[in-house]
């Protein structure tokens, strides 16, 4: 019998709806074992056909994107009811991703930046999400006031990771999960399977920090050159496209599974890969990390801050 | 977290998660102890081998908590047992500040010094002047209500 198969996307920018089409001729091969039940992006289902379905009757629902809004919440809880699988896809579903770093602010602050200050947004009216128009009684879902992960908000069997999950990724979970699976993937960091791998100097002495658009890349390792790559702390099995394309790792495929906090492992290496200097040079290198929390938890924020920012007054 | 702290700004006895080190800061805080000095009751010390030890995720961890402070106690710079464990704390401590603020968090709230086996007096001072300074920011944010 072919699985029954949902996708959902929540707050994302819709790049995991098209990584999955993105497995191209390995889709429709697919389609031989799966059958798609829900798929808002691809296919012309609404949220009450989902309703109607009995509980527990799709088999593997994947849910991309995180949880911004009250419905995208709904349907989180709405897909876990209604699947035996529930599978947290891509980078915002588990750790919240780019948009997690939204956390870092107020919803009153965030409403500000973008509905009333922005210049090129005429808002004359001076209308932010949750008010009401009277004539119409029209209710939008509420934006919730920090941004939640799919685990927050109901339990979550299995993931795969990345912004979004690359081809190799895909392939690999897409074949433990239709065959029962729920654990797959590596559990080593990056650098094992770099593509510079084999440029890293036996030790590593940073002595300042390039961005990496500073420097004139040498081919080599990121970290020997100065240049920030989350490599040491992150999960391997994205294949290292970005580096072989010449970017330094981010960490959007999260942490290995032995690390907890992404950010702190990074920033604790980075603090033992600096080289020899005095605490006067220490402070002005580090000061030159200008951002980090979006250094080290560009992919993270919404598990470093899961209510939001905090205010410490005084 | 114990449960008999916190409560208004008023009676505001404040907790602190202090990591020292063994070969320094813990036999200095020993020091303080025996040579009958008085500080605070308000620190929960946390023996630790190296102050290197202390990977910056405890130190998440301890606020993530609800600690209103964290200290963190380490032999002087060229004394360390390890070498150089230290001087990657001062880094990392350095990076953990910028991170707090960040977070909104107060850096004040995360304190390292150099305290030596002989310094009781010192490790007695710098407990009681830490926990003035965070009675005087008050309850951590982080902290349950």
């Amino acid at each position: 019998m072919k699985k029954k198969i949902a996708m959902y996307w929540g707050a994302g920018c819709g790049g995991c709806d098209v990584s999955l089409l993105g497995i191209h001729e390995k889709l429709l091969e697919l389609l031989d074992d799966i059958e798609i039940v829900f798929w808002p992006c691809a296919t012309d289902f609404k949220y009450e056909d989902l309703e109607k379905m009995p509980d527990k009757s799709i088999d593997i629902a994947f849910y991309n994107g995180a949880i911004r809004t009250s419905e995208n919440e709904e349907i989180a809880k709405l897909l876990r009811k209604k699947s035996k699988i529930l599978v947290a896809y891509g980078s915002c579903a588990i750790e919240g991703c780019i948009i997690g770093l939204a956390n870092l602010y107020d919803r009153e602050d965030i409403f500000r930046a973008v509905y009333l200050e922005n210049e090129t947004t005429p808002n004359k009216e001076k209308i932010v999400p949750g008010s009401r128009d009277k004539e119409e009684e029209l209710e939008l879902p509420e934006f919730l006031p920090h941004l939640k992960v799919l685990s927050d908000v109901v339990e979550v069997d299995a993931v795969i990771p990345g912004c979004p999950p690359t081809k190799p990724v895909l392939a690999e979970a897409l074949e433990a999960l239709l065959s029962g699976k729920t654990e797959f993937g590596k559990s080593v960091a990056l650098c094992d399977e770099c593509p510079r791998k084999d440029t890293k100097p036996e030790k590593i002495e940073i002595d300042r920090f390039y961005r990496w658009h500073e420097k004139q890349d040498d081919g080599k390792c990121f970290l020997a050159q100065g240049i920030i790559c989350m490599g040491p702390a992150t999960l391997a099995g994205c294949g290292g496209e970005c580096i072989a394309a010449n970017i330094p790792c981010t960490g959007c495929m999260g942490p290995p599974p032995k690390v907890r906090n992404q950010g702190a492992a990074m920033l604790s290496a980075i603090a033992s890969l600096l080289g020899e200097m005095d605490e006067e040079k220490e402070k002005e290198v580090i000061e030159s990390i200008r951002d980090m929390v979006g250094t080290f938890y560009k992919y993270t924020t919404a598990k470093l801050l899961p209510k939001g920012r905090v205010k410490d007054e005084s | 977290m114990r449960k008999d702290a916190g409560g208004d700004d008023m009676g505001f006895e404040p907790e602190i998660v202090a990591f020292l080190c063994n070969w320094c800061a813990y036999a200095g805080a020993d020091m303080a102890g025996t040579s009958r000095l008085k500080y605070p009751a308000n620190v929960v010390p946390i023996k630790v081998m190296c102050s290197g030890r202390v990977d910056p995720e405890f130190v998440l961890e301890a606020f993530e908590k609800g600690a209103d402070g964290v200290f963190i106690g380490g032999c002087h710079p060229g004394d360390c047992h390890y070498v150089n464990g230290n001087i990657r704390t001062r880094r990392r401590v350095e990076m953990l500040k910028k991170l707090l603020e960040q977070m909104g968090i107060n850096p004040r709230r995360l304190r390292l010094e150099w305290v030596s086996a002989t310094e009781g007096a010192k490790f007695a001072r710098v407990i009681k002047e830490f926990v003035e300074e965070i009675k005087e920011l008050g309850p951590s944010p982080l902290r349950r209500k």
